[in-house]
């Protein structure tokens, strides 16, 4: 079958003969299980158990809280006996939230049954299963298997390509387990092909440096429809984009998915993933992970539990930690180094490498980037790599975007390549983070600045609307004086004595009765009364020992109070002399 | 257990600036024999003493700018400077000479832009141009090939040229005289076919001029070692190459004396191999692009023809590079490649929409 070249790429050393010379092994229990809730893209799971509880090989034992999340499950049956944070892999060494498990070593598995005939069951219902056993994207990025398989169903995929290109120098995982496992790799993928409602095309894409694991592939494949695909070793040609033009000369435009042009690519790990959940009922519970590096004595494939400490890998791949010079979780090209032991074998991990000095040297110095163009020719999404190191030390983002920055996959083809030791991906890591966060910033103070000028307009109106009120009542009292002044002109002109007796009538209907005012008078004596007493009550309840300006506070209350009283006396005392004579009357 | 953390990738290719450096320097060699067996020990002299001074100011100049001296020897750039430089200028010149040029080249032109990868202009083309601008008698003057010497007449011997170089002392009569390209300039009213009959430089030769073809040989020698090695790409060099053969075809004029001379001529004279595969070259101050750079050999290819046809000057590599270095940012802007998902090419100069 035709396939397409790359430009660009590398040819690093594979290293891939040393882990392939035994079988895929399996570890002894590990002391402690730690399983991370988030080895996935998106929010991390919700722990379902509690701490000391028992759990069964293969139960949940954290639930998927959003779209993007999956569900974890006991590797193995034994205790709960930590939930809490502890450093997982990830190039920055944070902590994340974990489940740790110690097993009892039973091994005994929870209750399970897969689905017996999966070519008559739903999309949805085989969707479900594949989502509740926990299977994220193995290939690298651990994204959501359903939530992909999923877009892939709501458009139509005419082609399904199966990721078996493994180009990464050291790794075998893939290869292993295609060796061992092809026929549940096939049936996996004929899972895959009835979710999609049978893709015209199903392409097996792998490097023409497995020979053993395309003649394993073979014979499964017959009469399936499904084509193994082999091409010219390059790195990356691993990549998803780098893949999909190897295999059918389509580009995935930039920003876009694979589904955007009717393609879906799955991990071939992932396939196996599949079918152990759809047939076999069983949860993504471990992985092969390869082991390897001269540092290791032991050079092998395993089948890993996931939340294997990788201390225990090593303690079981007699390991020497004085040769070691780093420890890669992944391949030495675009892994990343752990900087402890610790941290659990996740979904996602395909490989730990444990080089010795001679295999991965300490880095050299960098030297001054001379533009020598190695980096553009090795490019395998043809960028310039010189420009963008250059531009990335300037920070100048526009340049940067217009070089396309963000079409960069950080495959690292330019730092190996590079004569002046650059560590060109690191720079650009940094800068497109820089350049996010510059978005995300801009996004936020759009916000800020849409907010703010919203509640100035807000304001302004209030301002108009208040200012237009005060004009009409203004217009109107104008209006009525305007009214009021003909009316005078017309009914009584120019008599000041007329506007004094009406005046004064005005006054006469305000006032009140003076039987009305004297009830007002005894009203407030009342409540001076009551408020002398009150007065005096709190100054005899009062703590026996209060200070003395608390005393003289309660004091001045009560001589306040009288004096109020007093005076509301003397008003109404007034008052009946003022009126005596009326009352009489 | 706690270990180093290290950014991706981990693997290292084993290229090193330094290799590269010393590779471009013992791909002259070529060139440099050429030189000697044909216009005797000058050119040796001059690459050894341009590589002395050139070395002690840069190593001055690092440490004055407070840099560790051994770091930055080690990537042999100086080395690289001092070798074309000296291959340039002609044999036999006066001592000072060389070394105004080379303490230009790494003073000027090289450390006070900021040192290695920062220099606009190729260093060494600074130096010579400064060099021919300053001092048009000394620069002149090259040594008349070996096989047409006055008969009796010798290149002066090792010891004898050091005398020449650094004494001043006069070579004798006979031993300097005109180049392919200066025949060519200077020999108005002449067809093509006369200068070829009565030029002994012309008319004893193989293909292009006595001597110059086999520096030329030489150079190109050396340049495609430096191909097959993957040091640059074909497009400067070509590009460059096949612009000069072009615009001397298309302005060959039948053999009149209005003609500039063939492509041939062209191709094997002056510095046309060493300014196509080592002056040129030079990545910090060209094109980047394989595109840029096509556009860029182009560009020089035209300024050397159009300079050795009808400017003042016979040849003319080092001004079409440094005028060429001028426009390389701008050819930068203008020839991005179209990255994988892309329909077109963009700009440099390009913002993003919003």
């Amino acid at each position: 079958m035709k396939t397409w070249v790359t430009p660009g790429g590398v040819h690093p050393p594979e290293n891939k003969h040393q882990s392939l010379t035994m079988p895929i092994g399996t570890l002894p229990l590990p002391e402690k299980l730690i399983i991370p809730l988030s080895q996935h893209i998106g929010v991390p799971a919700n722990p379902c158990v509690q701490i000391g509880e028992t759990v069964l090989k293969g139960q949940k034992i954290a639930e998927a809280s959003g779209p993007l999340s999956v569900p974890m499950h006991a590797p193995t049956s034994g205790t709960v006996s930590a939930i809490e944070h502890r450093p997982i892999a990830h190039s920055s060494g944070m902590l994340s939230p974990c489940i740790e498990i110690t097993p009892d070593g039973r091994e005994q598995w929870i209750e399970h049954r897969g689905i017996d005939d999966f070519q008559h069951a739903s999309s949805s219902a085989l969707l479900k299963t594949i989502s509740e056993a926990g299977i994220a994207g193995m290939g690298g990025a651990g994204f959501p298997t359903a939530v992909k398989l999923n877009a892939g169903h709501q458009r139509p995929i005419n082609t399904l390509i199966v990721n078996a290109t493994e180009c990464e120098p050291y790794i075998t995982a893939d290869d292993s387990a295609i060796r061992e496992r092809a026929q549940e790799i096939v049936q996996g993928i004929s899972i895959l092909s009835h979710i999609l409602s049978n893709p015209s095309t199903i392409l097996i894409g792998i490097e023409d440096n497995k020979p053993e694991a395309i003649a394993a592939l073979k014979p499964h494949v017959e009469d399936t429809g499904i084509q193994v695909v082999s091409f010219p070793t390059k790195y990356p040609s691993g990549g998803e984009k780098q893949l999909v033009y190897i295999l059918t000369g389509q580009e995935i435009p930039s920003g876009k998915l694979p589904a955007d042009i009717g393609m879906l690519c799955v991990n071939i790990g992932t396939t196996f993933a599949i079918k152990r959940a759809v047939v076999d009922g069983e949860p993504l519970i471990s992985r092969v992970t390869t082991m390897t590096g001269d540092a290791c004595g032991i050079n092998r494939n395993y089948e890993t539990l996931i939340g294997t400490p990788v201390s225990h890998m090593l303690a079981n791949s007699a390991f020497d930690e004085k040769a070691c010079s780093r420890l890669v979780m992944g391949g030495p090209m675009m892994g990343f180094s752990l900087t402890s032991a610790e941290v659990p074998i996740v979904k996602t991990t395909n490989c730990i490498l444990a080089p010795s000095f001679q295999e991965i040297p300490e880095d050299e110095p960098a030297q001054a980037c001379i533009r020598c163009g190695m980096c553009a020719e090795a490019c395998p999404v043809s960028l310039l790599p010189q420009q963008l190191f250059w531009y990335s030390q300037a920070k100048d983002y526009e340049r940067l975007e217009a070089h396309n920055l963000f079409d960069c996959i950080e495959c690292g083809a330019c730092s190996y390549v590079c004569p002046s030791n650059i560590p060109l991906v690191q720079h650009y890591r940094h800068s497109k983070g820089e350049i996010q966060k510059a978005r995300a910033e801009k996004i936020k103070s759009d916000h800020a600045r849409e907010r703010f000028e919203f509640h100035q307009q807000r304001i302004e109106q209030a301002e108009k609307d208040k200012e237009a009120k005060r004009t009409a009542r203004r217009e109107a009292a104008e209006k009525a004086k305007a009214t009021a002044a003909n009316n005078r002109e017309t009914s009584a002109p120019g008599s000041a004595a007329d506007i004094i007796a009406a005046a004064q009538a005005r006054a006469a209907a305000k006032k009140i009765s003076p039987e009305q005012q004297r009830a007002k008078f005894e009203r407030s004596i009342a409540g001076a009364e009551m408020r002398v007493s009150m007065a005096e009550e709190k100054l005899a309840e009062a703590d026996p020992n209060r200070t003395q300006e608390q005393e003289n506070i309660l004091h001045a209350a009560v001589e306040s109070a009288r004096q109020k009283l007093d005076q509301a006396r003397l008003r109404l005392a007034e008052h009946n002399k003022a009126h005596h004579g009326e009352q009489v009357d | 257990m706690a270990f180093k953390q290290i950014t991706s990738p981990h693997a290292h290719a084993a290229q090193s600036t330094s290799k590269v450096m010393q590779l471009v320097i013992w791909a002259t060699i070529p060139g440099l024999i050429a030189l000697t067996v044909h216009f005797g020990w000058g050119s040796l002299i001059n690459v050894i003493l341009a590589t002395i001074t050139s070395v002690i100011a840069e190593a001055v100049i690092i440490k004055l700018r407070n840099r560790p001296v051994d770091f930055y020897l080690q990537d042999y750039s100086a080395v690289v400077t001092a070798v074309l430089l000296g291959l340039a200028l002609p044999p036999l010149v006066a001592w000072w000479v060389v070394v105004i040029g080379s303490l230009f080249s790494i003073v000027v032109a090289k450390q006070l832009y900021g040192g290695l990868g920062y220099n606009p202009f190729n260093p060494a083309m600074v130096g010579y141009v400064v060099l021919l601008i300053s001092f048009p008698i000394q620069m002149t003057t090259w040594v008349t090939p070996l096989a047409l010497l006055p008969e009796a007449v010798s290149h002066p011997g090792l010891l004898e040229s050091l005398q020449i170089v650094f004494a001043g002392v006069s070579p004798a009569d006979g031993v300097t005289g005109a180049t392919p390209l200066d025949s060519f300039k200077y020999a108005d009213g002449l067809l093509v076919d006369q200068i070829y009959a009565q030029d002994p430089l012309f008319s004893q030769a193989g293909i292009a001029g006595v001597g110059w073809e086999w520096v030329n040989i030489g150079f190109l020698l050396g340049g495609l070692i430096l191909l097959g090695s993957k040091t640059f790409t074909w497009h400067g060099p070509i590009a460059m190459l096949a612009t000069i053969a072009l615009m001397s075809a298309l302005f060959w004029d039948g053999g009149s004396s209005n003609s500039p001379g063939s492509p041939l001529m062209h191709l094997f004279s002056g510095a046309s191999m060493m300014g196509a595969f080592f002056i040129m070259t030079d990545p910090v101050s060209s094109a980047v692009s394989n595109r840029g750079r096509l556009i860029y050999g182009a560009l020089i290819g035209l300024l050397v023809y159009v300079i050795r046809a009808w400017g003042t000057y016979p040849d003319a590599v080092a001004f079409a590079v440094l005028l060429a270095n001028f426009a390389a940012p701008f050819i930068d802007n203008y020839s991005l490649p179209r990255t994988y998902g892309h329909t077109d090419r963009r700009r440099a100069t390009e913002k993003e929409e919003g």
